[in-house]
Formats: C-alpha cells, sequence, structure tokens
C-alpha cells in the first residue's frame, strides 16, 4: 500500500461570476485518516465535499481521488467503493425504503441481500416497508446512511451527518464511523457539531471560502491560544475578596464569579482559588469550536 | 447496461405507484372507446370498414394527446430531480450522465407504450366484437397508427428531456413544455396555412412544402397516417396532400426517428454539461 493520499486538493477555488465559493485551498486526507470540515453555512464545505466527488469541476487547482480525476472516465470504476451522504438527503417518496436502499445496491452491483442488512444496522427494518415520504428527518438520514454503507466503501463523504438528529440516532452515526474507521476507510465530513468533530483526527476549518486552519483539535486549541475561563462558586460574597482584590474578575451574582487564565496557568490558578475561604464549587471551562474557529479566523485575516 | 435497466425499473415503478401509468391509460382508452363508437356509425353510408374511420380518428386523437401526456412525463425528469435533492446522489453512483437520461427515457417510454397499445387496442378490441371480421389492410394500418403514435410520444419525451435538462426552474420546464406543444401540434400547421394562402403558391412550390411539413413531428405523423393510405386519406380530407407527396413511408419513418435522436442526443450533451 503507498502512502499517497486519498482525497488530494491542490490550489482549488470555484468561482460563480465574481464571487468565490472556495478559494485556493490545500487538502490532504491520507488512507485511514479521518478529517472533519467545519464553518458557518456558506463556508464552502459542501462544495469542497462535491468537488472532492468529482460532481462539481473546480475553477482552478488540482483534484484527485485515489489518485485519479474523480471526474474522470476511470473514476466510474472505483465509484462503486465510494460512500456520499449529501446535505439534506432525498429519495423518492413514492418508494419504500427498503425498495430505496434496492434501488441504489442494484447501481453499485451489490447483492440484495446486503441492502437488507444495512436496513437492520441503522434500524429501519421496522419502517422499511413504508413510503419514504412518511419519514422523519432522522429516518431519511439514517436511510441516507445505509445507502452511503452500501459496497464497503473505502472512502467515505458525509456532509453534515448529524444535522437535525436526536442522542440515539447520533451515537448510531459515531458506532458506524468507528467501525468503518478499524476496517481502514477514510473519511471526511463536514460539519458545525463540536460531537462530530472529537471523532476526527483533523480539523479543517473553513471561513468566506478559504481554510484558515487545519490540525488536530488539541493543535488548534494550542494554534488560537484561548484563555480558558473557571467559574467559581462560593458561599459567602465576602469570603472571596481578598483573592477578587487581586485579580480581575467578574462576578456573575452575589455568590459566583469567574476569571480567564492562560491554558498553561490553569493548574496554578485552580490551586490558588481552591485555598480560599467558603469555595463551593470551581467550574473550568475550556473554549468551545465556536470561540477557537472565531479566534483562528481573526488570526488568519490579520 | 444494468444501470440503464435499474433507472427504467425505477421510472416504470414511480409511474405505476403514482398513477400516471393508470390515468394515461384510461384516458387513452376512454377517448379511443368513444371516438370509435361515435365515428364508426355513419360508415353504412359511405361504406367504408369502421376500423378505417377508427385510424383516421384515433389519429388525430393521438396527435393533441399523445405529446401532452409525453411532455408531462418528462419535462419533469432532470430538472424535478434536481430541485428535490435526489440527482446529486445519483450521479455520485457508478453511472454516466447519458445512462441516467436514456434509462429515463427507455422506462417512460414503455409507460406510454403500454398506456397507447392497451388504450387503442381497447378500442380495436370493442370495434371488432361489434362490428366482426376486419380485412387485413385496416388491421395493418391500424397496426402502423399504433406504432406510429408512440414513436410521436418518443419525439415529445425527447423533447421533454432537452428542456429538462437545460432550464433550472421547474415551473420554467413546465411553461415550456406547454409551449411547444402549442406550437408543434397548433401554431406550426395554422401559420403553414396562412402562408400557403398569403403566397397563392406563388414561390413556394409543392416540393418545399412538403419539406416544411418535414419540420414539424405532427405533421410527419399526419402524412404517415392520413396520407398513406387512399382509402383512409379519402376520408381525413387528405388526398389532395397525398398526390404531391414526394416522400416514401421510409422517409417519413427517418424523419420522425430523427426528431427521437437531435433532441435526445442534445439533451445528454447539456445534461452533461450542467452542474448538478
Amino acid at each position: 500500500m503507498t502512502t499517497s493520499p486519498t482525497i488530494f486538493m491542490q490550489g482549488v477555488s470555484k468561482r460563480y461570476g465574481d464571487a468565490y465559493v472556495v478559494h485556493d485551498v490545500d487538502l490532504s486526507v491520507a488512507p485511514g485518516e479521518c478529517v472533519a470540515v467545519v464553518g458557518h453555512n456558506g463556508a464552502g464545505k459542501s462544495t469542497l465535499v462535491k468537488m472532492a466527488l468529482g460532481l462539481l469541476t473546480p475553477t482552478a487547482g488540482r483534484v484527485t481521488l485515489l489518485g485519479e480525476n474523480p471526474a474522470g472516465r476511470q473514476a466510474m470504476a472505483f465509484r462503486r467503493r465510494i460512500g456520499f451522504l449529501p446535505e439534506n438527503v432525498a429519495f423518492s417518496p413514492a418508494m419504500t425504503g427498503r425498495e430505496v436502499l434496492r434501488f441504489y445496491a442494484r447501481l453499485k452491483q451489490v447483492p440484495l441481500g446486503v441492502a437488507d442488512q444495512l436496513l437492520e444496522r441503522v434500524g429501519l427494518v421496522a419502517a422499511s416497508r413504508r413510503r419514504v415520504g412518511t419519514y422523519s428527518k432522522g429516518m431519511r438520514q439514517r436511510l441516507g446512511l445505509a445507502q452511503a454503507l452500501l459496497g464497503e466503501p473505502r472512502v467515505l463523504f458525509l456532509d453534515e451527518p448529524t444535522t437535525g438528529l436526536d442522542i440515539e440516532s447520533r451515537q448510531m452515526f459515531y458506532d458506524v464511523m468507528a467501525e468503518l474507521r478499524d476496517a481502514g476507510a477514510t473519511l471526511l465530513l463536514s460539519s458545525h457539531a463540536l460531537s462530530d468533530i472529537e471523532q476526527a483526527d483533523r480539523v479543517a476549518i473553513m471561513k468566506a471560502g478559504r481554510m484558515v486552519a487545519c490540525g488536530a483539535l488539541p493543535e488548534l486549541r494550542r494554534l488560537a491560544d484561548l484563555p480558558l475561563r473557571i467559574r467559581v462558586h462560593v458561599t459567602d460574597g465576602n469570603a472571596a475578596r481578598e483573592f477578587t482584590a487581586r485579580r480581575t474578575v467578574q462576578w456573575l451574582d452575589d455568590l459566583r464569579f469567574e476569571f480567564t487564565c492562560a491554558d498553561d496557568g490553569k493548574v496554578e490558578a485552580i490551586r490558588s482559588v481552591s485555598l480560599l475561604e467558603g469555595v463551593s464549587d470551581i467550574e473550568v471551562m475550556s473554549p468551545t469550536l465556536v470561540d477557537l474557529c472565531d479566534e483562528l479566523t481573526r488570526e488568519a485575516a490579520e | 447496461m444494468n444501470a440503464i435497466a435499474t433507472i427504467a425499473g425505477r421510472e416504470i415503478r414511480d409511474g405505476l405507484r403514482n398513477r400516471w401509468a393508470l390515468g394515461a391509460v384510461l384516458l387513452m382508452a376512454g377517448l379511443a372507446l368513444t371516438l370509435a363508437f361515435l365515428g364508426s356509425a355513419p360508415t353504412g353510408v359511405v361504406g367504408a370498414s369502421p376500423l378505417d374511420v377508427t385510424v383516421v380518428s384515433l389519429s388525430s386523437l393521438t396527435i393533441f394527446l399523445v405529446p401532452l401526456i409525453a411532455l408531462l412525463l418528462s419535462h419533469d425528469a432532470i430538472v424535478g430531480e434536481r430541485d428535490r435533492g435526489t440527482l446529486l446522489l445519483l450521479l455520485s453512483y457508478p453511472l454516466s450522465r447519458w445512462q441516467v437520461l436514456f434509462g429515463k427515457f427507455l422506462g417512460h417510454l414503455s409507460i406510454l407504450t403500454v398506456a397507447t397499445v392497451l388504450g387503442y387496442g381497447a378500442a380495436g378490441v370493442a370495434l371488432a366484437l361489434a362490428a366482426g371480421e376486419f380485412d387485413a389492410d385496416s388491421l395493418a394500418s391500424f397496426a402502423r397508427m399504433v406504432g406510429s403514435s408512440v414513436l410521436l410520444g418518443a419525439v415529445f419525451l425527447a423533447l421533454g428531456y432537452l428542456i429538462s435538462a437545460t432550464v433550472r426552474e421547474r415551473a420554467t420546464a413546465a411553461g415550456l413544455a406547454i409551449g411547444i406543444w402549442l406550437v408543434l401540434v397548433l401554431l406550426y400547421d395554422m401559420a403553414l396555412l396562412g402562408l400557403l394562402v398569403a403566397d397563392q403558391g406563388r414561390t413556394i412550390s409543392a416540393a418545399a412544402f412538403n419539406w416544411l411539413l418535414l419540420l414539424d413531428p405532427a405533421d410527419i405523423f399526419r402524412l404517415l397516417n392520413l396520407a398513406g393510405l387512399s382509402k383512409t386519406s379519402l376520408f381525413a380530407g387528405m388526398a389532395g396532400l397525398a398526390e404531391q407527396m414526394q416522400f416514401g413511408r421510409a422517409v417519413l419513418l427517418a424523419a420522425l426517428g430523427a426528431w427521437v435522436a437531435v433532441p435526445l442526443a442534445f439533451a445528454a450533451f447539456v445534461f452533461s454539461r450542467k452542474e448538478p
């Protein structure tokens, strides 16, 4: 097995008129890796995924999938081993779930028995003979996942896979993703849910078509160097006066205050707070994904 | 090839499930039976076979109805899938766009063929039960009429896909489909007639006129069925035209075939260029 990247993009741009939807993006996903692309709506995540699949032709730059042009003739051969779950997946409403999955199985030349097994895997057996038009959003999404899993895919593209799902469905998605990774599949997912991103080896942050940062989550945290917030509960408002006089703190109400500290000053800060009289609780709050994205975007702009 | 059959199968199933196919069969059978029995009433006087008269009246029905059904089936084929969001996923599968288009064409053509054969066949069978034996000539022209009706349907399916592949909005596709139907089924003939009256035979020769007729698939169908036989052309009031007809049946069929192939090829070309 070579170590050439499964998904490779170099200087990729997509322009409609004067507007760049994706601007000069480099991305390389190694075999077996899971990369999450995050960003606000309209940041260019879906466009990036469509270009990697060969559904859109980039205005500039080079894209390869498994070493080939994804829109080329050779791509037909390996499309059978590629799974794609589009954003807001839709199916013919008049067909039943079972018919839909069998239809896609035929197109991928997968035995129909596999389709029935996948229905069971995503928990749709009971609803498999109902029309897709009657399905809830979560059920459609499960059916979408099932079709993406047909043919034991080597590469999976999941575009906002867990948007609008309840916790149980979400957990099912994560279980399936973990299984796929154990089987050596490569995953590219786009999302804005933090819990999705925790499944990924690397996170790529996009803003207005540009990739502002890409790396493992702890690495990005270090890069952004965002302060932690420590929230302290006290039993008596006067108890911590001495401490609050020394540091800048923000009182939330009579019995709670917050202060910030750098990541490497965390232990020292907690120690000094915990020694105070009348402290009943200490909460340490890491910066959220939104904070992180905004900070990295701001840094990239400067 | 397997992929084309799979797409065609889905279209047929969709057509059955949406009661589309059923509606088309009932509509065609209902109108065909009505025309057959209303039309065959006065034949005793003329002494013609009732089947010949039915061929003439059903041909006129085909010209209006079959293009309409075909366009209704096909105008939404691509733009509708794009709109619903099912096209993107389909195109990520291991099949090319011309296979998607051709599969849909085969599926829709099957629905149309079944509707025509069942609908018109019902009229034929009913007439046979009522009037007894038919001669072989009349049967042949009836069969030709059914066959060319399907071919005319294929023309308008292809035109519908061309519309569907080109436009961005479903409403635009529907509007254009109605426009094409109006122009090719009604307005072109009127314009041609107006032209002939205004021209008074000074510049437009009979040969040129025949060529002008080939520019409208509905007119080719008319020539095939109404001017083809001396017996039917007499009833259809097209005897004068038939005398001056320079094209044989093979040429007319080829022209109708070209009316299927060219728009279908264009539709495939436009579809392959379009971003999903």
